[in-house]
């Protein structure tokens, strides 16, 4: 079976698939019932629910009616990833301090005060971690719910760079992944006794005699009220009523130390009690503003840059009497008018994870190394794992400035490049090339034989210059017409002019580097 | 009265208490009982501190007057962690607030700020969060050539065209900076001839400050250019790291205020180094430094009124093993706003505290 073609599910439900593909069905186009959503409303519901589309996946959906392809988006979703977990991922926060420490002197045996090349544990799997995700993001044959995983990563953010623990990452992602359209209230519960949250909010070390508010803040700050629903006391009371949630040193797991809580009387919100963290969640999650503060942050990542506020009210509203589950209020959203609005279409910036993840997708190209692709990501400005801080990834018109807008345009010349120049089964190596900490692993004995047998590095960009004008079509845009390869691409008119009586290659070409391909 | 601001930003966290050492305190001798720069290789500067000696080419500057350093820099409820508290020190935040705006843009919010060039800062490091934001137009670029052949594969965006959507309206104006730049920067920098002096090539710091003469020898009107200079995290065996970066950062330092004396433009530049904190006061185990709080900072041009400002932290009152520091960074953010461009701007602090190394 063909992986690429294969990876989602919805179009592997879909019996057309190979017909659609193999023959010229694309131009006549099948005759639909009459409220089929047809070609362009599907490619905007999935522009907006994957990374990146191909036209099969949307000849897979446009012949249903609009609930019926929102339905089938929705449906059963996975709870589990589909690439097999690091190694690594049961080992303790103690044994993995002491393999770092154990590297660190052994890299300090250099002389002259220059060290020796030794792989850091907690740097090597916190590589691998990302990697990782980015290789599920690619593989996974619902994309939506990755798309909501990373959504509850910006918005629960921890970072590796201050967590060092990546296996603690590890499971927060999974737990992510687990609620990724189940129950918010089930989520910041699960959250809040998070092992990678505690350490990065600095709960751990939260203690009746000093209480730390950095849990508190953020949770009334950017979890749940948001600002201006709350005042300093609240912080000082919902940190006193966490004290004591910690995480075991030697498991990671997290653990509750009842005499390092403080069980003193406290005021919160107005109400009073001898609270616990628990009862703190759950006057947060009766108050309208929790949902509202979701609703708004799902409309800017789904709908468009500017909330409409009674939308977001009545939207709020629903989730709040419907317990918080998030798989109806994503139908919700996804059947909204301002959804299906045409204005809306193409109105939002895709993320770095979109573009690169997307186009990846979209042109089918083998990656067998992920790195290439994180540093990439890092360039743009979004790291799975790294948020910049604890508000997350800013988005929507932050994504772009002078410098990123640059990047992005030199990175999609890359993959063109990468089409063409590398022979497809060799995959995209781009990741080998600059990245000293992967050419350090390379010369430990290969684990990966694979690695080993690729052929050696594709003639780089320079001297090909002109292979950049042609992307050379893998099996995802083989075969379809210009026209229909450029509405699939592209979710408004082309910018600037783009040569449809070109060959479709380089069509695709010119589609990806004009910049309304940088919309979704 | 307009200068251009260099800012350098000293990743990692340099060693404050060993670049500018306080040679006589006896409490010095005994934190640094290893690693303490000994008497003789401290250049004095008055009865109580001077510099580490790999600073001597910066000695000439200060001779002249035209170096300042700024002692005890720091902020109340310091954070030790490198990535947060550069982001404090880059957006000008207290210690509990996070902004997304950097310093410099905040400074210029509100201000009108002349757009004969389509670029107003320049960073040629990675990290250009103090001058972002919508205030600024601000381009990142390694070396001029590069960014110069990057944007002409751009095209010129044609008439707006972006049928009142919001986001692709963003894309447009980013595209016509793009575009503004280039056409600003390219003419420019095409006849602007090579330094005087050359840069070291040791660290990236030599390009970037080859790149900022480049720029302020072709009168690009940028309010601020930033480089940078790595490696100053010394955990461990810290005296040959440390020396080296600050040898190079010297010597690249004398050759710049030479090459900008030589080019008449010393006078309209102010230099600034920073770092995220200093470093503990107490060596560690491994002959090195742990992440700390305060340090000084190093101000050099030529209308810069040189000398010591602000005071040493006492070494025998320390706040959980580290030094109080004696001036707010935000302080220093606001002298240098109103001496280079004229922005009045207090960064939010409280008390502000004038310094005087500045006009």
């Amino acid at each position: 079976m063909s992986a690429r073609l294969g990876r989602r599910r919805f179009v592997r439900g879909g019996a057309a698939l190979s017909a659609g593909l193999a023959s010229g069905l694309w131009s006549a186009r099948p005759s639909h019932a009459a409220t089929a959503i047809g070609f362009d409303e599907a490619r905007h519901l999935l522009s907006r629910a994957s990374f990146g589309v191909t036209p099969a996946e949307i000849h897979a959906l446009e012949a249903l009616d609009y609930t019926q392809a929102v339905d089938r988006l929705l449906a059963d979703p996975r709870r589990e990833a589909v690439t097999p977990a690091p190694e690594w991922i049961g080992m303790g926060p103690a044994e993995l301090k002491g393999r770092q420490r154990a590297a660190e002197a052994e890299r300090k045996k250099g002389i002259d005060g220059k060290k020796l090349e030794v792989v850091l544990p907690v740097r090597e799997q916190g590589r691998e971690l990302k990697n990782w995700w980015v290789e599920e993001m690619i593989a996974t044959d619902q994309p939506l719910v990755e798309r909501m995983t990373l959504f509850w990563h910006g918005h629960f953010t921890s970072s590796l760079a201050k967590v060092r623990y990546p296996s603690s990452l590890f499971r927060q992602n999974a737990l992510f992944r687990q609620e990724a359209l189940g129950n918010y209230a089930t989520l910041l519960r699960a959250v809040a006794r998070d092992p990678a949250m505690l350490i990065y909010l600095d709960g751990r070390g939260s203690v009746a005699r000093q209480p730390n508010e950095n849990f508190a803040r953020e949770l009334l700050e950017l979890f749940t009220l948001g600002e201006g629903n709350y005042g300093e006391a609240d912080i000082k009371a919902a940190a006193r009523a966490f004290t004591g949630w910690s995480v075991d040193r030697e498991s990671g797991q997290f653990v509750d130390h009842p005499g390092r809580h403080d069980d003193g009387q406290k005021t919160f919100l107005g109400k009073s009690g001898r609270f616990g963290g628990e009862e703190i969640l759950t006057i947060l999650l009766a108050h309208p503003r929790t949902a509202e503060m979701i609703v708004e942050k799902l409309w800017r990542e789904f709908v468009s840059l500017r909330p409409d506020p009674v939308e977001v009210r009545r939207l709020a509203s629903g989730f709040r009497q419907d317990s918080y589950e998030i798989r109806p209020l994503m139908r919700e959203l996804f059947l909204s008018a301002a959804f299906r609005d045409r204005a809306n279409r193409g109105a939002l910036i895709k993320s770095p994870i979109d573009l690169i993840v997307g186009s990846v997708h979209v042109l089918g190209l083998p990656v067998p190394e992920k790195t290439g692709l994180v540093r990439m990501l890092q360039g743009l400005g979004q790291v799975p794992f790294d948020p910049p801080n604890v508000k997350g990834w800013a988005g929507g018109e932050s994504w772009i400035s002078t410098y990123t807008l640059l990047l992005r345009q030199q990175f999609l010349r890359r993959m063109i490049e990468a089409t063409t120049v590398a022979p497809m089964e060799g995959g995209m190596r781009m990741a080998d090339r600059p990245n000293r900490r992967a050419d350090r692993r390379q010369q430990l004995p290969a684990v990966d034989t694979r690695m080993a047998m690729e052929p050696p590095r594709p003639v780089e960009g320079r001297s090909l210059r002109n292979a950049g004008n042609e992307v050379r079509l893998g099996p995802s845009l083989a075969g379809i017409d210009s026209a229909t390869l450029l509405r699939t691409l592209l979710p408004v008119e082309p910018v600037d002019s783009v040569a449809t009586n070109g060959s479709a290659g380089a069509v695709v070409a010119s589609a990806l580097l004009d910049t309304s391909y940088q919309l979704k | 009265m307009t200068r251009t601001l260099l800012l350098i930003e000293l990743k990692g966290g340099n060693d404050g208490l060993n670049t500018l050492v306080p040679y006589a305190d006896a409490k010095y001798r005994e934190l640094r009982g290893g690693i303490g720069v000994p008497r003789e290789r401290v250049l004095q500067l008055d009865e109580k501190v001077g510099v580490h000696e790999k600073l001597l080419p910066l000695m000439e500057a200060w001779k002249a007057g035209d170096l300042a350093i700024v002692q005890g820099v720091g902020y109340p409820y310091p954070n030790r962690s490198h990535f947060r508290s550069i982001e404090i020190w880059d957006t000008a935040s207290a210690s509990s607030q996070t902004l997304s705006e950097g310093w410099v843009a905040q400074a210029f919010n509100g201000a009108s700020l002349a757009k004969g060039v389509g670029v107003d800062c320049i960073v040629a490091d990675t990290n250009a969060l103090p001058a972002t934001g919508p205030s600024l137009r601000t381009i990142v670029m390694q070396d001029a050539e590069n960014f110069l052949r990057q944007a002409n594969a751009v095209r010129p965006a044609s008439v707006p065209g972006d049928g009142g959507n919001p986001a692709l309206h963003h894309l447009l104006s980013v595209r016509r900076e793009i575009n503004a730049a280039a056409a600003g920067l390219r003419d420019r920098l095409h006849d602007v001839p090579a330094p005087a002096e050359a840069y070291g090539q040791e660290f990236p710091l030599g390009r970037q400050l080859d790149l900022a003469t480049r720029i302020l020898a072709a009168k690009v009107p940028v309010v601020a250019i930033k480089v940078a200079l790595g490696g100053f995290d010394t955990h461990a065996n810290q005296a040959p790291t440390h020396e080296r970066l600050l040898a190079f950062l010297a010597a690249n330092l004398a050759t710049l205020r030479r090459n900008l004396i030589a080019a008449d433009l010393w006078k309209d530049v102010v230099v600034v180094t920073y770092s995220e904190f200093g470093r503990r006061a107490r060596q560690n185990a491994s002959g090195g430094t742990d992440h700390g709080t305060s340090a000084p900072q190093f101000v050099m041009g030529g209308g810069v009124k040189g000398g010591l400002h602000g005071a040493y932290p006492s070494l025998s009152d320390l706040q959980d093993g580290d030094l109080r520091h004696t001036v707010d960074f935000r302080d220093v953010f606001a002298t240098l706003a109103r001496g280079c461009w004229g922005q009045s701007f207090d960064f939010g602090v409280r008390q502000p505290q004038r310094l005087g190394f500045l006009a």
